[in-house]
């Protein structure tokens, strides 16, 4: 177990493409860290150079204390575990899981008590003697983390390590793999692209995108307050609404009809020396029919036409298109949102109660106090509480 | 930026340092032998052409430029042997890439004994073919084989011309169309089921299907597979030599310079001749590339 | 009749010609080696009375039997070496980055394309300058370098087939590089070494003018070579029972080996072919 600290860690590949640009993280003792986002994005890359798969173009990297830019992978000490599992298809479960410390040299009796005590915790007893080939896919994930267990490495890393489970086994073992973690308190960093697998497993989540950090924070953190276009449009399922949008008089003029702008949000305006034009995020549980709402609280209430009604059980989700109002491409360089022709979709997350309906009008309550605004230029946010 | 692109040049890590060390280390051998046993005789062959060079005198050997090439390209026997060949090669070709295509098709659709099938169609491939090749000399000779005696009595197809090319052919085609199946096969595999199913879907019959679906999806196989195979068929010696031993005017290009060479012990009318089959072969595989853009197999493709 | 028993009875129709096609001329010449002298040109496909006398007539004679041993021996030794040094290269080129893979790669394809009898006459005569003619070396020498191209091409196609991330999984589990291709890599590549020497070895078998050009007695020569210039057991006789007795030796080898390994002959020589 070990602290992991990037420093400008970077990735220039010699056909001259950057792969990853300056990361610098500090990953403590025992923290599971999450490195999140689109394909290409530089998280695999970045994982790849802390294992020592690839190699580090600038920048330094240190495991405990030590900077390890020049050890080949079998001297940092880590364990991974990979998207295609990498078993050993030649050896049994038993050996693959031993393999590591079968290099190491450790005593044959030591790997065998170390290899069932990790097929226990992982419930693979009746599977030691079989080969990979005859398991099932949720097995052969574990029979992968098994092999990283054994090790008691200074940390775990994990590349997509549930992305070939279904839906179902998926959910399952990302529980699972957070309990282990917890359990053994070992630095774990997980890259993924899946956003729910951030939310719920991190303790910290790295959103990347072009090789870049885009934000490091909490779950919940980045949730709320996004750093960017980029950070609101991917995490959130379903992703952000976001609206072009004038600022005037204290009020957002959008296509959505005119939202005013309560006091702490429009000192954070100020401070922030906004442009006239930005562009407004409004998440999707952020509406709700007025219709449910006896009382609302401030806020504000609009009306759009309903195109497709959905009902997950717990929720209903609205779909609605409003129309544009100037420029649309600023957002769409900047983030990853949807736009139709001659609008934009957007979705409302309401109570099951509603009444709305396909093809219907409905009232929509907007709350305002919990808008996001960004700069249409740089995609930053506007809306920074201030400390 | 300078600052960046300085260490990048520099830093040419100790891990790939090792790779690239690694990788000229495992390919040295084989280069030096390939290397040692091709390169340097075609040089020598280059270097025998230009000599009057008869091994029976060959204390007179003398350097005598150009002059072994003008004998050979001014021979009809050169000619005729250049003619035979390229005949045979485009002939036993395109009968193979027919035949072949169908084969691949059997192969690929067959419900019933697959795996049979497969091995019937690899026991030519596996068969030596100076074996094959003397099979068909029996099988046609009068008095011994089962073929000729189907023929009108006093026929004697391996001594006449163009009958004999005709065998010679069938030979070549019988021992050879295998592989270009299974390249074939190899490029059906390619075609998604799916789009077959797609195609089907909207209405093309099983003609247009293979037309207009299963053959462009095919090509890059198709021009490998021809590639080698005409290669392979521009060389053809073994079923010549056993079948008229290029008697009646049926030698090949091979079959000339082997003549030359140990028939005639002419080293330095039989190296021109060799190096003019090997400006052939590379004329073939130019036109393969830059016309048909056939890629390179075994190139990048793969990658890592 | 209904549909689906028409569909197979076509099947077997077209099955059946396929086969009958591949095995007619093996079948002929088997024929022909079971035939007695008396009836060897009859003419008819199925020997009238059976004799192994061929055979034994060929066994008899060290003509043939020391052929045999040269094409055994000499395709043999060939096939390990072009194996052992086509399993590095094709390891190299499929597996690490390093300047020149193309080269190779250029190299061995050129050499696949190459004409024989455009090295024949060349090598006759530096073979004759060394001493290599007519012995063994002087065979093998050629063997190897000409199935090299067969070799890289087959392996790398079969290294390819193996999940890069294996590699990784060794490295990062603590292994050196050698460790890692001992380990994991070779093992798994067995099969496609396996493979590839079968191939190999099928074309060292095959060759005839490299056999017939660089050999001049029995010291070196190979069955096939052998064979074209057996004599029959008196001036007036042909010797075609004789030549079909050892084409049925040379080829029953290959056949079995065909019979036994199909499905991994099939995926060797069509590696690497669909990636065009």
């Amino acid at each position: 177990m070990a602290e992991l600290v990037l420093d400008g860690l970077t990735k220039h590949y010699p056909d001259g493409a950057v792969a990853v640009r300056g990361v610098d993280l500090t990953i403590g003792d025992g923290e599971f860290v999450i490195l999140v986002g689109p394909s290409g994005c530089g998280k695999s890359t970045t994982l790849n150079m802390i294992a020592g798969l690839e190699d580090i173009t600038a920048g330094t990297l240190r495991i405990g204390g030590r900077v390890v830019n020049d050890l080949a992978p079998k001297d940092r000490d880590i364990a991974m575990v990979f998207q295609s599992y990498a078993l050993y298809p030649h050896m049994t479960v038993r050996q693959n899981m031993g393999f590591a410390l079968r290099l190491a040299r450790t005593d044959k009796a030591e790997i065998a008590r170390k290899v069932e005590e990790a097929a226990r915790i992982l419930d693979l007893t009746d599977h030691l003697e079989r080969r990979p080939a005859q398991l099932s896919g949720g097995q052969r994930q574990r029979v992968a983390m098994g092999r990283a267990i054994v090790r008691a490495p200074k940390a775990f890393l994990m590349d997509e390590p549930l992305s070939n489970l279904d839906a179902q086994l998926r959910v399952r073992m990302r529980t699972q793999i957070a309990r282990l973690q917890r359990r053994l308190g070992t630095t774990t960093v997980y890259v993924t692209h899946d956003q729910v697998e951030a939310m719920t497993l991190g303790d910290r989540v790295v959103v990347m995108r072009g090789g870049v950090v885009q934000q490091v924070g909490a779950p919940q953190e980045l949730y709320d307050h996004p750093v960017n276009l980029f950070v609101a449009g991917f995490i959130g399922s379903p992703a952000m609404n976001v609206l072009d949008a004038t600022l005037e008089n204290g009020a957002l003029r959008t296509a959505l009809g005119e939202l005013p702008l309560p006091d702490g949000l429009r000192q954070q305006l100020e401070r922030a020396d906004a442009p006239r034009r930005v562009v407004v995020g409004i998440r999707p549980e952020h509406f709700e029919d007025a219709a449910l709402l006896e009382h609302p609280r401030g806020g504000r209430t609009v009306t759009v036409g309903v195109e497709v009604v959905e009902s997950v059980g717990s929720d209903v989700f609205a779909h609605f298109t409003v129309g544009t109002v100037g420029t649309v491409g600023a957002v769409g360089t900047v983030g990853a949102v949807g736009t139709v022709e001659g609008g934009r979709e957007m979705v409302a997350r309401i109570g099951t109660a509603t009444r709305a309906a396909e093809g219907r009008p409905l009232e929509l309550w907007v709350d305002t106090g919990r808008l996001h605004v960004f700069d249409p230029s740089t995609g930053a946010t506007l809306t920074r509480p201030g400390r | 930026m300078t600052l960046t692109t300085t260490t990048r040049a520099t830093r040419a890590s100790a891990g790939s340092r090792q790779e690239r060390r690694l990788g000229w280390l495992l390919c040295a051998p084989a280069v030096l032998v390939m290397a040692a046993v091709t390169a340097y005789p075609v040089g020598y062959a280059v270097y025998l052409s230009l000599q009057r060079y008869d091994l029976r005198f060959p204390q007179r050997a003398r350097f005598v430029w150009l002059d072994n090439y003008v004998a050979v390209l001014s021979s009809p026997y050169w000619w005729q042997a250049l003619s035979v060949t390229v005949l045979i090669t485009a002939v036993s070709v395109t009968i193979e890439l027919v035949l072949g295509l169908a084969l691949a098709l059997v192969m690929h659709r067959t419900i019933l004994w697959r795996g049979a099938v497969r091995t019937a169609v690899l026991v030519p491939y596996g068969i030596v073919t100076v074996v094959s090749a003397y099979s068909w000399q029996y099988a046609w000779t009068p008095g011994t084989g089962y073929l000729a005696a189907l023929l009108p009595p006093g026929s004697a197809p391996l001594t006449d011309h163009w009958q004999a090319i005709g065998l010679i052919i069938l030979a070549e085609v019988w021992k050879t169309t295998p592989f270009m199946a299974l390249l074939l096969l190899a490029g059906l595999a390619l075609v998604p089921e799916e789009t077959l199913r797609a195609a089907q879907v909207d209405g093309a019959g099983f003609g247009q299907r293979l037309r207009l679906v299963v053959l462009p999806l095919m090509k890059p196989a198709i021009l490998v597979a021809l590639l080698f195979r005409t290669l392979d068929a521009f060389r053809v010696f073994d079923d010549i030599y056993v079948l008229t031993g290029g008697s009646n005017d049926t030698g090949s290009v091979s079959i000339l310079g082997y003549d030359n060479l140990f028939t005639a012990l002419n080293l330095g009318i039989g190296s021109a001749i060799s190096v003019l089959i090997f400006l052939c072969v590379a004329a073939i595989a130019l036109v393969f590339v830059k016309v048909f853009g056939a890629a390179a197999p075994g190139g990048e493709a793969g990658g890592r | 009749m209904n549909a689906n028993a028409r569909r197979s009875a076509g099947w077997t129709v077209v099955n059946l010609v396929v086969v009958l096609y591949a095995l007619f001329p093996v079948w002929w010449i088997a024929a022909l080696s079971f035939k007695d002298p008396s009836t060897l040109t009859d003419g008819d496909f199925v020997p009238r009375r059976w004799t192994l006398e061929n055979y034994r007539g060929i066994f008899r004679t060290s003509e043939f039997t020391r052929a045999l041993l040269n094409s055994v021996g000499i395709a043999v030794i060939a096939t390990t070496i072009a194996v052992a040094l086509g399993t590095m290269a094709a390891y190299a080129v499929a597996r690490l980055r390093f300047p020149g893979k193309r080269l190779l790669i250029g190299m061995s394809l050129l050499i696949a394309m190459f004409p024989p009898i455009s090295l024949v006459s060349p090598l006759f005569d530096i073979e004759r300058v060394l001493g290599l003619f007519d012995t063994w070396p002087g065979l093998i020498i050629p063997y190897m370098t000409f199935s090299l191209p067969l070799a890289i091409y087959t392996l790398s196609a079969f290294f390819r087939e193996i999940p890069w991330d294996l590699e990784k999984a060794a490295r990062v589990d603590g292994a050196t590089p050698w460790q890692a291709f001992r380990l994991v890599i070779a093992p798994l590549a067995a099969p496609g070494v396996f493979t590839t020497g079968i191939l190999v070895f099928i074309f060292c078998w095959n060759d005839f003018l490299f056999a017939i050009s660089l050999t001049s007695t029995r010291a070196a020569r190979t069955v096939p070579a052998a064979i074209a210039f057996f004599t029959g057991s008196s001036q007036f006789q042909q010797p075609t029972g004789s030549i079909a007795a050892a084409a049925m030796v040379i080829t029953v080898p290959i056949v079995v080996f065909v019979l036994l390994f199909q499905r991994r002959i099939v995926a060797g020589l069509t590696a690497g072919a669909v990636k065009g």
